[in-house]
Formats: structure tokens, sequence, C-alpha cells
């Protein structure tokens, strides 16, 4: 493989680990403030690449002349505004009422939701896939010599990163954020300290879910074939992600979503490249037995 | 008489009045036939589940993988593998057939015992969600595998597997199911099963070896879903990877809950309920006088699995039967200790 070859690779899989990191997020935020993987986040995701799909005709004609390029951004706004308000309302509806219950319990019902998302969807969205309209003009930039990198990519990248430095901020720089840090750190002592335990929860399951609408989009303008049942793969491979840069650890997160991007792509494109979708459930095995904690998690003891 | 004698007349009573049925199943109208054979494959596999999910507090989402490699073993070595079989026993007559059938269902219930294994052993270091979906993962992965084995047909599905399951085969092998898994929680031993439940680092001071338990739960559970698949495989006489996806799973998973996990008769009659309701959904979605938005939902199985699901949990989580006997403490019942902010570690 000749360098340009390598530095396309990697472009690539940083593209594809972006999706990842997004969804990851939102997957480690909710495992921070309430210790429990929540399975519908994935079809949260495809909730998203909907949105977007029903939005952007009667979004779009809003923006004209100089004004054009805003369109996508309203567009993406918009959705990540409707995912954080389904989020909200799946923990609302679905999850807090059960929150003094055993786990298992909780897990059935995200497995429910998560069915209800993807089977409803099809129902109301119809099964057969959808091509997503074109946002922006996908194109190949100039001025990049051997190496191919899209108009769409780069958007990609842009966006991840302002919502990346965006959600540091928040995260460490307001006081919401400071209130889902004390509770991930000990739900007793914030509840204690005066912190509303229900609306920082719902605060991070609206945080996530956005993530996860902008994710939607951006996955949906470089593959622009959507269905309802989209999610599931990209859910899992983010669950992944998450669990490699140790679940419950914000910038984990994003690192083990750019890392399985990258690991996926190349997988993709050597002689393994029919084992490609299995990469993730592979390393996710080697990762539970052999470092549970991911990369930057601190393993936790068991106390009596 | 004690309980443990009872146990076992019921047992003899049951396979001799299945074997008598049988003899009449005749009479009875094919498609009636082919559901109560099914309700019968429905309660091997979700008792065998009840043992995993329920007794012993795991969670696997991936039944359908055992179930398919015990459907595929078994109907493999019955149709490639019967011709040498009955030349050596001079033919096939109602003892042939029997040897055979018993054999490769063996064969079938081993294969995934092995499978279960194989699955158990990571389990020994995951708990709940993790377990989830790497049991997901594997149930997956199996189906994947056999979609790339050519040798029974691939994604193209195994056919003209000889129709050996009757009423008799069925309906002994599910008083035999029940009765082993009574009898093993009932057991000194199989106390250690609910024991890991209910608590495993008190199990494990009491020197009990929840790896072992949690293993074992797996090899059994995984056994009983390869012999429901070899029936089902003989029942349909035609097999595909796709019949036995994650849905076919969460179909099990259901019956577990919607039973109360870990109380058997619950859950035999939840497969019971279930997979008549299933049955009557296929009338309904074509009931020209419904509303076509409800015929649509009764087509559609995995939105009414999805409600019944969350219902169950926010509204009844010791499931439909939660009143009938069971050992320990239930899982989700009010009895377990309940704390208001998210379990976490201080």
């Amino acid at each position: 493989m000749s360098s340009t070859e390598f530095i396309q690779q990697l472009i690539n899989g940083l593209s594809l680990g972006a999706f990842y990191a997004l969804i990851a997020l939102g997957y480690t935020m909710v495992y921070g403030v309430l210790r429990f993987i929540n399975f519908a986040h994935g079809d949260v995701f495809m909730i998203g690449a909907f949105t977007g799909y029903y939005l952007s005709p009667r979004v779009l004609p809003y923006f004209t002349g100089g004004f054009t390029p805003l369109g996508p951004v309203a567009v993406l706004i918009l959705t990540m505004l409707t995912c954080a308000l389904l989020g909200i309302a799946i923990e609302k509806l679905a999850y807090r009422p059960l929150r003094s219950r055993p786990k298992l319990t909780v897990l059935i019902t995200a497995i429910g939701v998560s069915l209800f998302l993807e089977y409803g969807g099809q129902f109301v969205f119809g099964a057969d896939p959808k091509s997503f309209p074109e946002l922006m003009p996908d194109r190949a930039l100039e001025g990049t010599g051997a190496l191919t990198i899209t108009t769409t990519q780069l958007a990609a990248f842009i966006v991840t990163i302002i919502l990346l430095v965006a959600l540091t901020f928040i995260v460490k720089r307001t006081r919401l954020g400071m209130a889902m840090r004390a509770l991930s750190n000990n739900p007793t002592a914030a509840a204690l300290m005066g912190v509303n335990i229900d609306t920082v929860i719902s605060f991070t399951f609206g945080l996530g879910s956005a993530l996860a609408g902008a994710a939607g989009i951006l996955f949906a303008l470089s593959y622009p074939s959507i269905d309802p049942l989209m999610g599931l793969l990209p859910g899992i491979k983010a669950f992944v992600a998450a669990v490699l840069g140790g679940i419950g650890n914000i910038p984990g997160a994003a690192v083990g979503g750019l890392i399985l991007g990258v690991v996926e792509t190349f997988v993709g494109g050597s002689v393994f490249s029919t084992y490609r979708d299995a990469i993730a459930f592979s390393l996710l095995i080697v990762i539970l037995l052999f470092r549970p904690a991911g990369i930057f998690g601190r393993v936790q003891v068991e106390k009596v | 008489m004690n309980y443990r004698h009872i146990k076992k007349w019921l047992l003899l009573a049951a396979i001799i009045i299945s074997a008598v049925a049988s003899q009449f199943s005749g009479a009875i109208n094919a498609y009636y036939l082919q559901i109560i054979i099914f309700i019968g494959i429905n309660i091997i596999l979700a008792v065998g589940l009840n043992l995993i999910n329920g007794y012993t507090g795991q969670f696997s989402l991936g039944h359908a993988g055992f179930m398919a490699i015990g459907a595929y073993v078994s109907a493999y070595l019955s149709t490639e593998h019967s011709a040498g079989f009955f030349r050596a026993l001079g033919g096939a007559n109602l003892f042939s057939v029997a040897a055979l059938f018993l054999g490769v269902l063996i064969a079938g219930g081993l294969a995934a015992a092995v499978a279960g294994l194989i699955v158990g052993v990571p389990s020994l270091r995951l708990k709940g969600d993790y377990l989830a979906i790497v049991t997901l993962g594997f149930g997956e992965i199996i189906r994947v595998l056999i979609q790339n084995t050519d040798a029974v047909g691939g994604p193209r599905g195994y056919g003209g597997i000889a129709s050996y399951t009757t009423l008799f085969w069925t309906y002994s092998i599910v008083a035999i199911t029940i009765y082993v898994v009574v009898s093993l929680i009932d057991s000194t031993y199989g106390r250690g099963f609910l024991t890991v439940r209910d608590d495993a680092v008190a199990a494990e001071a009491v020197g009990i070896n929840p790896t072992r338990y949690k293993v074992t739960a797996f090899v059994f559970g995984a056994f009983f879903a390869g012999i429901a698949g070899g029936l089902y495989a003989h029942s349909t006489t035609y097999i595909n990877p796709s019949g036995f996806d994650f849905q076919r799973s969460i179909e099990i998973v259901i019956m577990v809950i919607l039973g109360g996990m870990g109380s058997t008769v619950g859950v035999t009659f939840a497969a019971i309920l279930l997979t008549l309701l299933l049955e009557y959904l296929r009338f309904v979605s074509g009931y020209e006088w419904l509303p076509e938005i409800i015929r649509r939902i009764a087509a559609n199985r995995v939105i009414i699995y999805s409600l019944v699901l969350i219902a169950l949990m926010l509204l009844r989580p010791q499931g439909l039967f939660g009143w009938l006997p069971r050992r320990g403490v239930p899982v989700g019942s009010a009895r377990v200790k309940r704390t208001k902010l998210p379990p976490h570690a201080p």
C-alpha cells in the first residue's frame, strides 16, 4: 500500500469514524448518568435521517439567493431539535417510570423501544429504502493532489468538530454540564447538593439524541439510501466504539468511534473485506474479555 | 406419595398420553396439528431459555441461533446419512426411523450445547447489557455462518427433510424438558442457579461457583433449543437461515418474560398463549371488515412484540403469570430492594 493510498484510507476511515463518534457520545453520556445502555439510540439516529428527509423539501425553499448555504444548516438544527425532543420523550415515557426497578427491566424496555422505532418506522415511512435529498453538491475537492476528499466528507468533519467543541463546552463550562458530571460521579451526593436529577437526565438524553440526529443527517448525505432499519448496525457499532473508549467517558467515545471507523475501513480495503461487519463484534468480544473498562476507562472494583 | 414421585408419574403419564394422542393425529386437521406441534416446540424453547434468563438471571438474546444449529445439524444428518443407517438396520421400519430420529435430535442438541458452551464462556465476565449484546452478536454470527455454508443450501435454505416430527415426539420431549428443568431447579445443585441470580457475590462466599452455573445454564438451554430446532426442521421439512433471526429470539424472550421469568409453569402457559395469539393475528390481518390500520398492525408482528414488551415492563414486570408458584425472589418484583437513584458504585 502506497503512502497516498494509506492516507486516503485514513481519511475515509476518519470520516466513517466521525459518525460512529457522534452516535457513541449519546451512548456514553446516558451510561454516565444512568448506568444503562440505551438500546434505542441507534434508532434515534435513523429517525434523524428520516426527519431530514421529510424536512428538506419544506425548509430549503425558504432559503434562496445568498441564503442558500444556510438551508442545510437549518435542516440540521431542526433535525437535532426533533431528535432531542424524541430522546427526552422516550426517557420520560419508557425509562423514567422504571428508574427504581432492576436493570434488566429497563434493558428489556429499551429493546422494546428500539423494536418499536424500527418497525413503527417501517409502518409509517414504508419498508423500502428512500433516497435522501442532496442538501449540498457532492463533489471532490480540488487541489488535494492524488487524494480524494469529497465536500460531504469535509462537511461531516467540520460539523463533527463544531459539535464536539460545543459538547465539551456544555459539559465543562455550563451549570447543567457540571450537574451532569456530578450526577455521573455520585448521584446521591449530587441530589443532596440540590441537583435536579430528572432535569439533568432529560437534558442528557436530549443532548445525546441531538448528536445522533446530526449523525443521521451527515450519514445520509454520504450514504443517501435510508430505510427504517438503517440504525441497527451503526447503532451496535457505535456502542462498540463507546465500549472501546471506555463507556461513560466522553473523549473516549469520540476516540473509540474514530478508531473503529479507521479499523473498519482498512479491513474493508484488504483481502478480509467480506468480514467487515464482523469486525465490530469481534472487537467488542476481545475488549470485553481483555480490557472491559476500555482504553480510557478506569477499572471498577465490585464492592460488597 | 411424595412430590418427587408425583413428578415421575406425571412425566410417564404425559409421555403415554402423547403416544396415544399421536395415534389419533390423523383425525386432526393438518393445520391445527401443525400449530399444536409448534406450541410444543415453543414450550421447549421457552422453558430452556427460562433456565438461562429466568432462573440464572442472565440475559440471552441469541436463542434462535442455538435452535438453528440443532435444526441444521439434525436435518443434515437425517437427510444425507439416513440411507446408510437404514441399510445397516434392515430397512426403514418403525424402529429404525425412531432410532434415527432420536439420534439426529440428540446430535443436534449436542451440537447446540457445544455452541452454548462457547457462548457461555465469555458470559462469565459479562453481565446484563453487555451479555445481551454479545449473545445477540453470537446469534447473528451463527446465522451468517449458515448462510455461507453451501452444503446446507446457504441463503436458499435446506429442503427435502423427512417429516418425522409427530405429536408423540414433540410432547414427550416437552414433558422431558419440563421434568428435567423442574427437577434440576428443585435439586440441591439446582438451587445454585437461583443463588447466582439473586446475589452472585453471596453465592461465591458460600462456595458456589457462579461461572460454572452460568455456563451450565447456557449449555442446558442451548441443548433443549437444539432439540427444538430438530423437531422444527422435521416438522416443516424446509428450513431457512432467515427463520432463525433476531426476531425469532425476541419471540422466545417475550414468552419467558410474559410467563414471569423464573416460573416454568408460567412460561409454558405463555408459550401456548403467544403461539396461538400470533396464529390468530394472521386471520385478523385478513379480516376485511376491520379498519386497514388495525389489519396492517396485525400483519406486522414486531410492532406488537415491542408494545407488549414496553407495556409489560411498565405495568406488570412480574409477567402475566406472576402469581404462579416459583422459586426464590422473582426478578422485577416489588420484593426486590428499591433504590430511587440510578445504581452506581460509590
